[in-house]
């Protein structure tokens, strides 16, 4: 596997890029994924912590755990073999690399060996999606969730930011189920308002729906991952606009919150989903699949790569050059809308406009 | 993290299992039974090779290699399959796994006649091993899977402290995959020394001959060089087995290194009319061939095979 020691590294700056863009003040340190996993570790004999040499989020637990750390080197084959085989022998290995891969590289063996054996093997994809920034292609995991939600029993957890993911630790370790975390340890997104939860999701905007949240909205943005902040930042600028829209923070893709999903589409004359993944397999496939099966005629677009890689940059210039800042998010979900201000993918690619990091014309 | 934290994490660890696995089987029988005995497994893989059919070739080459593990190696038998002191032997290569279901048959792990459910829908007996047959640790069938599998288990061994031992059954066609080699450089890293690997070398994989495919040669030498001990025996000679095996059910070849034995065996061992034929891999004969092949496996002449050979399946 090419450079897991560069993308490590690229993924500490960014993690460090993004404390510093999104908010980072200097003040006490918050907790941490590593702390937490050390702390689940300490009280869990049964957890072992693996890694095909990608160390960034768990760099100071071989000490901590001692011969219940195991770095395999870069051979995520053998790591997702032998995680079966810990798991066949009562231990729930937290198994560590690149979410590309994890998931690419070592697929058969995670389909074959963890999901036909049903085992307790969770998978900690890191740098999915957006976050593997400036890497390019070869690291750009936008299929992960195609993937991995296809396999049977598997769960797919993605978590917000990384107060959310150590929400979500205990449960992801006590699921006997296989389970793929989008590994995300930015700073919190929003502040969240619900418990973490398997299969559970956030509602964080009620649109212009009642309190109970019944009533009609217009839009309903839903989302997972560390794109919450900026389809967060989308939601009110859209109520800036006179266009209130409910937020759903989804969490957990397999299992869906089928209800919350089903609940938006049945006060919403229009839902959108956005996701740093390609359309197919994602977000958008996992709500068109619900809706066509309830026979809920409500309109869904996507916003995602579609059939495209993203052009490699830092993480705050990848989120420009692609349309999925906060503004240009709004943008395209007024123009789904049919509202004045839009600006639709189809007018023009984001991809086009020189320095990719312009505001919409016309936008505020 | 508090140094509190790390000295609790660090002694904190399962407590060894119980090991009552015993003795096993081997206790109860001597070489010079073994012939007869793989006799009768060898006769469960023919009656397996219709009404559907099977892997014959490799399931013959491989036949005294697991009656030989089972009955003389393995601590293992049919009462101690869940008792986490047990040795665990682990069919990488599982399509040959007719050899399998002709050993537990007869040491009493499966009833003779659940063979008789070959392929049907009500039972779980097909052509790739699967967990719900007693005995069959982990399923397989895609190559190059379970030496990784077999790593893990023989780590979570050692984590515990535990002296039962972890075997793979690997094919010589199946040491083209990738996998296996990287599986071979971890468990090297690892110093896994309860880990043994047998290579079933019959020379052949699914179509034709590896040497003349991809060569494999020389096999031991490249399992040196991955940190591995490997010592060579001929895989049909019980005698030979028992001075290859015998030790390593005590021992590593090495201390700190995982052993394989590279096992020189001939596919479709038994029938002269298949031996060593590349269109002899997968078959599914008439009734009137099985009788004939069961009568040559007791050493009666060949009768001519006129069922077209399934080169793959």
């Amino acid at each position: 596997m090419s450079a897991g020691p560069p993308a490590a590294a690229s993924s500490d700056r960014a993690a460090a890029a993004a404390h510093e863009d999104w908010g980072g003040t200097g003040g006490p340190a918050p907790p941490t994924y590593e702390a937490a996993l050390a702390a689940l570790a300490a009280v869990r004999p049964d957890l072992v912590v693996m890694t095909a040499e990608n160390r960034a989020a768990i760099r100071n637990l071989p000490p901590l755990l001692g011969p219940r750390f195991v770095d395999v080197g870069i051979c995520e084959q053998t790591m997702i073999g032998a995680a079966a085989g810990l798991a066949l022998r009562g231990r729930t290995p937290v198994v560590h690399a690149l979410s590309t891969f994890l998931v690419m590289r070592a697929f058969e063996f995670i389909r074959t060996d963890v999901g036909i054996g049903n085992l307790p093997v969770k998978l900690i994809g890191a740098v999915p999606g957006f976050l593997s920034d400036g890497n390019g292609p070869t690291h750009q995991a936008l299929e992960d969730v195609a993937l991995m939600r296809g396999i049977p029993h598997m769960q797919v957890i993605c978590p917000a930011d990384e107060e959310e993911l150590i929400a979500a630790l205990p449960a992801i370790v006590d699921s006997r189920a296989p389970c793929y975390v989008r590994y995300n340890a930015m700073r919190p997104a929003v502040a969240h308002t619900t418990p973490f939860e398997i299969g559970r999701a956030e509602l964080l905007a009620p649109g212009d729906a009642g309190a109970d949240g019944s009533a009609g909205a217009g839009v309903t943005l839903l989302t997972y991952g560390f794109l919450l902040r900026e389809v967060a930042e989308a939601r009110r600028l859209l109520e800036e606009r006179g266009v209130p829209a409910a937020l759903i923070n989804l969490r957990t893709l397999k299992p869906l919150d089928e209800a919350a999903v089903l609940a938006a589409a049945r006060r919403s004359r229009l839902l959108v989903a956005v996701e740093d993944h390609f359309q197919t397999g994602g977000l958008y496939s996992i709500l068109a699949e619900l809706l066509v099966g309830r026979g809920l005629p409500c309109r869904l677009h996507s916003i995602s790569l579609g059939e495209r890689w993203f052009k490699p940059a830092l993480l705050a210039d990848v989120l420009a050059h692609e349309g999925f800042t906060g503004e240009a998010i709004a943008a395209k979900v007024l123009a789904a809308a049919g509202e004045p201000g839009g600006r639709s993918e189809l007018d023009e690619t984001w991809t086009d406009r020189p320095g990719g990091a312009a505001r919409p014309a016309g936008w505020r | 993290l508090s140094p509190e934290t790390a000295a609790t994490v660090a002694t904190r660890s399962s407590p060894s299992p119980p090991s009552t696995a015993g003795e096993g089987a081997s206790a109860a029988w001597e070489l010079d039974q073994l012939p007869a005995l793989a006799l009768r497994v060898r006769e469960h893989i023919v009656r397996l090779a219709t009404g559907g059919g099977c892997f014959i070739g490799a399931s013959l080459s491989c036949a005294d290699l697991l009656v030989h593990l089972y009955t003389r190696i393995l601590r293992l038998t049919p009462e101690t399959l869940g008792d986490p002191g047990r040795d665990y032997l682990f069919l990488s290569k599982g399509h040959d796994v007719p050899a399998l279901y002709g050993t537990l048959a007869e040491l009493g792990y499966i009833p003779r006649q659940r063979l008789g459910n070959h392929l049907k829908t009500s039972d779980s007996i097909y052509w790739h091993p699967n967990r719900a047959v007693p005995g069959v640790e982990f399923h397989s069938g895609s190559l190059g899977h379970l030496l990784s599998v077999a790593i893990g288990v023989a780590l979570d061994i050692r984590l515990r402290g535990g002296p039962n031992r972890v075997w793979v059954i690997l094919g010589d066609g199946e040491l083209d995959e990738g996998s296996v080699w990287e599986a071979c450089l971890v468990a090297s890293a690892l110093r896994l020394d309860n880990l043994t690997a047998i290579v079933d070398r019959n020379e052949f994989q699914a179509n034709v001959r590896t040497e003349e495919l991809v060569p494999l040669e020389p096999i031991p030498a490249k399992f040196e060089a991955f940190g591995w001990s490997c010592r060579t025996a001929d895989g049909h000679d019980f005698g030979a087995l028992e001075a290859a095996l015998g030790p390593l059910r005590e021992a590593p070849l090495a201390p700190g290194r995982p052993s394989v034995v590279v096992a020189r065996t001939v596919r479709g061992k038994g029938l002269p009319s298949i031996e060593a034929r590349a269109d002899r891999w997968f078959a599914n004969f008439t009734a009137e061939e099985i009788d004939g092949l069961l009568a040559e496996l007791h050493g009666g002449p060949s009768r001519g095979l006129t069922s077209e050979g399934l080169v793959v399946r």
